[in-house]
């Protein structure tokens, strides 16, 4: 278990902002002017606008040319780790994202089709909708699947909506006006239950890593419209008293959404709809293998549920009359729309290539070695000074990640996570994910191993942790100031949270600094 | 039985290194690690899922799958409708399929320094285009930025009322919808439809005066509207529903701001939009963004539910760093108490934005915007001389206009199989939304039709509806 460390620079270009580069009347496109019979046929373009309409300015746009943008962005491309290095970021199920199918998606039977056009010339496209849905009720248990949702928080408000037609057709939605989640549920599903116009009813963990089921059975009432849970947590702890849990809120006529965020671990293992749950939700720019682009999407929160809830979802459902797929938009008793159109095709065509690439075994090898590469992970780990895991009393091996704190060695040595994570860049190594809000750890972190890195990679991860905690307890100044081998240095955080010198543009920039150049 | 090879996204799938593994924590199995799991919560049996596939097989197999669809590049497509096919530059393609973007994880400002700029600069450069100070990362898609909007327009005002112009794609007032109802919750906004005139397709100001009260949070329309009419009364309806304490939103298509007047010009207060028109390809509608923008004050950007990019100083002097600002205020700051949720989103496409906004400059905004109306009329006045065929609102439109097909006896969806067998697909059939149009169908011309196109199409509807 011991690794060298890789000497490792960032590139440095020190690139301009694009808007303070180009030269006047420089262009990186030509369009072409109206065809002469065009022109004389309509006249000018502005006499086409209402005069109230027309722009008179020119928007302050950089004017660059085709090399100098393309460039640009490369090299900018250049000054992103992305996954060039080692990055074990925790909840997010780090996962390859296969060449072969990025190939695919940019072909034009992908790309240049539009969602209005008549099923018949979507055959192929539904198909493989079609056949994921299948796929993806196989691997929950549940009996339908839509992919609208544009990631997961959106299946999470999509179950929100679920949830109140579900409760509005039996007449019992201003009754049920609560839903129950916990703590180290993701945050979005109290957010969407909010925003959705839910009371939110959060239940806080147990010395076990869980909330007790007595803390369930207090919150249940007449007024529960749902759970919404995930299970495990992004601490690694599985709660398993959760069939008891569904039961409970069944009994008390509320619906069960299980959040499989962290599904990596679960998979093939267990299935959502056999625990009880109504509904569920996958993460395909996660779980499936195609990417989120930096935590940014397009992604796909596929969204599905039982016979029961079918009706209620968004329209169109993806179906097959035995000889044709087509777009069923006749539901009289779905939520309405989550988002235009029926999702984002090429996300769903990059997920089920993936699977079809792995097979139900690979599926299976997959959990296996997440859960089995947390866990090497975790012995080398906890051998760092300084490092310590949560609810340390629970000795259960943890599933495809673990929860783990820096408590001891902010308390020795005055470091920080912050400082740690900026450090490992200098490594190489992307920095950890902390813990989502809020922290019940103190100073906690949270790599997740995955499936896709080798033992060498894990080997190096570990090392690099074991070299910062030395530096930490010998020399905390270079932590404190990292990053040192970065494309960037350490950033003034107090800017961006003042509204007299954020700038989320580059107007607002250029105002603040000569706001702030006369004032001085 | 032959022993299954080391699967190739797999490093660590060599029988050899998941044994040098399990001795290393001291494990006799792996299934020793799932003690976690009772076993009454198992599945008891393997998944029934299809074979796994080589590389080759899986190509195969899914170029052969998607072979069956019909492609843009061989109909000739007048489909828009919140989704349009614009020209993309390649050099847009070259950059977001970069690896280094397509990642499955976060990273931090320190190691993800371009990432984070490009971002910034997709902020910049649309804010230029609005003439606005404060854009957020964009969010899902044109009718999820507009729900997002009204909502913050009411937890500004504490109102729960907004104004809707009629004339709005049902998809996108479908999302509106979502955003806002149903009545049996608290937080319930009522969304109320101002009608538009049937003879121009703009909003009935009457109408619009009859709904905005002191109820009202927001009046929301858009330009182009849905009907592809260029909405020019935007300071009167501001100044309508500023008069009653409202705020302005107003949906735009950013490729039109080269040559149609920002919102701010007439009085908007939010401005939300689609992204897709700005070098993202269509991509069965998986290539829809939207975007948020407004004032740079603290009364607005303290209610985005999205993230923003600021640019900050550095340790080192004169470095720009850009980090993420305002994340607090956000659902992973608050959870519950946050404003709205946030989530991924479309940040992929917000890169393939910025390169597209660049490479387009103040002079290529102004080249696509005129070549769009010239085109655009130009097929809708050839269209309009087919016997029976009428534009439903011949002037003032930018790239999408209706034509109504009523007189000639034909239903769009005749006309359109026909035209389908003539390689063409027709307009949007508007026919169940808008039954007061009658028989029409919202057609898109942009700048990658060009005359000989548009004089097929004409061609062929003078054919097809002559029968």
């Amino acid at each position: 278990m011991s690794a060298t460390l890789r000497e490792y620079h960032a590139p440095v270009w020190n690139e301009p902002v694009i808007m303070e580069m180009g030269y006047p009347g420089r262009r990186g496109v030509a369009v072409p002017e109206a065809e002469e019979e065009v022109g004389a046929e309509v006249g000018e373009a502005t006499d086409l606008i209402p005069a109230a309409m027309r722009r008179h300015d020119r928007p302050a746009l950089p004017e660059v040319s085709e090399p100098e943008v393309l460039y640009h962005y490369l090299r900018l491309s250049q000054q992103t780790l992305g996954m060039m290095g080692v990055s074990l970021f925790g909840t997010c199920t780090m996962k390859y994202n296969p060449q072969v199918n990025e190939a695919i998606a940019w072909r034009p039977e992908v790309t240049e089709v539009h969602p209005y056009q008549d099923d018949d010339t979507l055959q192929g496209t539904l198909e493989i909708v079609h056949r994921f849905d299948n796929i993806l009720r196989e691997m929950s248990g549940m009996d339908q699947f839509v992919f609208q949702a544009g990631g997961g928080a959106d299946a999470a408000y999509t179950s929100c909506a679920v949830t109140r037609a579900y409760h509005a057709s039996r007449g019992e939605l201003e009754q049920r006006d609560e839903i129950i989640t916990t703590i180290q549920t993701h945050p979005s599903n109290a957010a969407t239950a909010a925003a959705a116009g839910f009371k939110v009813i959060t239940l806080m963990l147990d010395e076990d890593g869980y909330p007790s089921l007595d803390a369930l059975k207090a919150a249940v009432s007449d007024r529960t419209a749902a759970l919404m849970v995930n299970n495990p947590d992004d601490m690694g702890v599985y709660n398993p008293e959760m069939r008891e849990w569904v039961r409970v809120v069944h009994e008390a006529g509320g619906l069960c959404f299980y959040d499989s965020a962290n599904f990596n671990g679960m998979m093939s293992k267990v299935r959502a709809r056999e625990i009880g749950f109504d509904a569920c939700m996958f993460m395909l720019h996660k779980t499936f293998g195609a990417p989120k682009s930096g935590v940014g999407g397009p992604a796909v929160g596929a969204y599905g549920c039982s016979a029961e809830l079918a009706p209620f979802v968004p329209t169109p459902v993806v179906a097959h009359d035995g000889e044709r797929y087509y777009l069923d938009h006749d539901r009289p008793k779905s939520c309405g729309k989550i988002r235009e159109f029926w999702g984002n095709v090429p996300v769903v065509l990059k997920a089920y290539a993936w699977i079809r690439a792995m097979g139900a075994e690979g599926v299976a090898e997959a959990s296996d070695i997440s859960v089995l590469a947390n866990n090497y992970m975790e012995r080398g780990l906890l051998a760092i000074r300084g490092v310590t895991r949560s609810h340390p009393d629970a000795t259960s091996p943890r599933l495809e990640m673990t929860r783990y704190s820096l408590a001891q060695m902010k308390e020795e040595t005055g470091v920080d996570v912050h400082d740690v994570q900026n450090r490992m860049t200098d490594f190489g190594v992307d920095a950890m994910w902390t813990s989502h809000e809020p922290w019940l750890i103190p100073e906690p972190f949270t790599p997740e191993a995955g499936e896709m890195y080798g033992k060498e990679a894990l080997d190096t991860w570990i090392a690099v942790l074991a070299r910062i905690s030395d530096e930490a307890y010998s020399d905390p100044e270079i932590l404190k100031t990292a990053p040192h081998n970065q494309a960037v240095h350490r950033l003034d955080h107090e800017t961006m949270e003042d509204p007299a010198r954020w700038a989320m543009t580059w107007r607002a920039y250029l105002r603040k600094r000569a706001n702030t150049v006369t004032e001085g | 039985m032959k022993e299954r090879v080391a699967h190739r996204y797999m490093a660590n799938s060599v029988p050899a290194i998941k044994q040098e593994m399990l001795d290393a924590i001291g494990a006799g199995s792996v299934e020793e690690l799932f003690s976690q799991l009772p076993t009454e919560h198992r599945l008891s049996r393997p998944l029934d899922l299809p074979p796994a596939l080589s590389e080759g097989e899986l190509r195969r197999h899914l170029v052969d799958t998607l072979a069956k669809n019909g492609t843009t590049e061989r109909y000739l497509s007048f489909l828009g409708a919140g989704c349009w096919q614009h020209h993309v530059p390649a050099a847009v393609d070259e950059v977001v399929r970069r690896n280094e973007w397509l990642t499955s994880v976060s990273g931090e400002p320190s190691s993800d320094h371009g990432r984070n700029q490009a971002w910034f600069e997709f902020c910049s450069q649309l804010g230029e285009l609005l003439t606005m100070d404060l854009v957020g990362m964009p969010v899902r898609s044109w009718g999820v930025a507009a729900g997002h909007a009204i909502r913050m327009a009411s937890r500004i005002t504490g109102r729960d009322e907004v104004a809707v112009v009629r004339a709005i794609d049902p998809e996108r007032l479908s999302v509106i919808r979502n955003y806002c109802e149903p009545v049996e919750m608290p937080s319930h906004i009522s969304v109320r439809l101002v009608a538009f005139d049937p003879e121009t397709g703009l909003m009935d100001l009457d109408d619009l005066r009859e709904v905005v009260g002191e109820r009202t949070a927001a009046v929301y329309f858009e330009t182009p509207s849905y009907l592809g009419v260029i909405e020019h009364q935007g300071s009167e309806i501001a100044a309508i529903a500023h008069a009653a304490g409202a705020q302005t939103i107003v949906g735009v298509d950013p490729i039109s701001l080269g040559v149609l007047a920002p919102p701010v010009d007439y009085g908007a207060d939010i401005v939300v939009g689609t992204t897709q028109p700005l070098g993202v390809r269509m991509n069965t509608g998986g290539g829809v963004g939207g975007f948020i923008a407004s004032r740079d004050e603290e009364a607005y950007a303290r209610q985005y539910p999205t993230l923003f990019v600021s640019v900050t100083d550095t340790a080192k002097e004169g470095e720009y760093g850009f980090g993420l600002a305002l994340f607090e205020q956000t659902s992973y700051g608050l959870r519950e108490k946050g404003k709205d949720w946030t989530g991924h989103s479309v940040y992929m496409w917000a890169i393939a934005n910025a390169v597209y906004m660049a490479l387009m400059g103040p002079e290529g905004f102004k080249d696509v915007g005129e070549l769009i109306l010239r085109r655009a009329h130009y097929a809708a006045r050839r269209i309009a001389m087919i016997d029976g065929v009428r534009v439903a609102f011949p002037s003032g439109f930018f790239k999408e206009f209706v034509v109504d097909f009523t007189d000639t006896g034909r239903s769009v969806v005749d006309i359109n199989k026909e035209l389908r067998a003539h390689g063409i697909f027709g307009g949007k059939d508007l026919s169940r939304d808008f039954p007061e149009l009658g028989q029409s169908a919202l057609f898109c011309v942009t700048e990658v039709h060009t005359q000989a196109d548009l004089q097929r199409l004409a061609d062929t509807l003078s054919e097809v509806t002559a029968r």
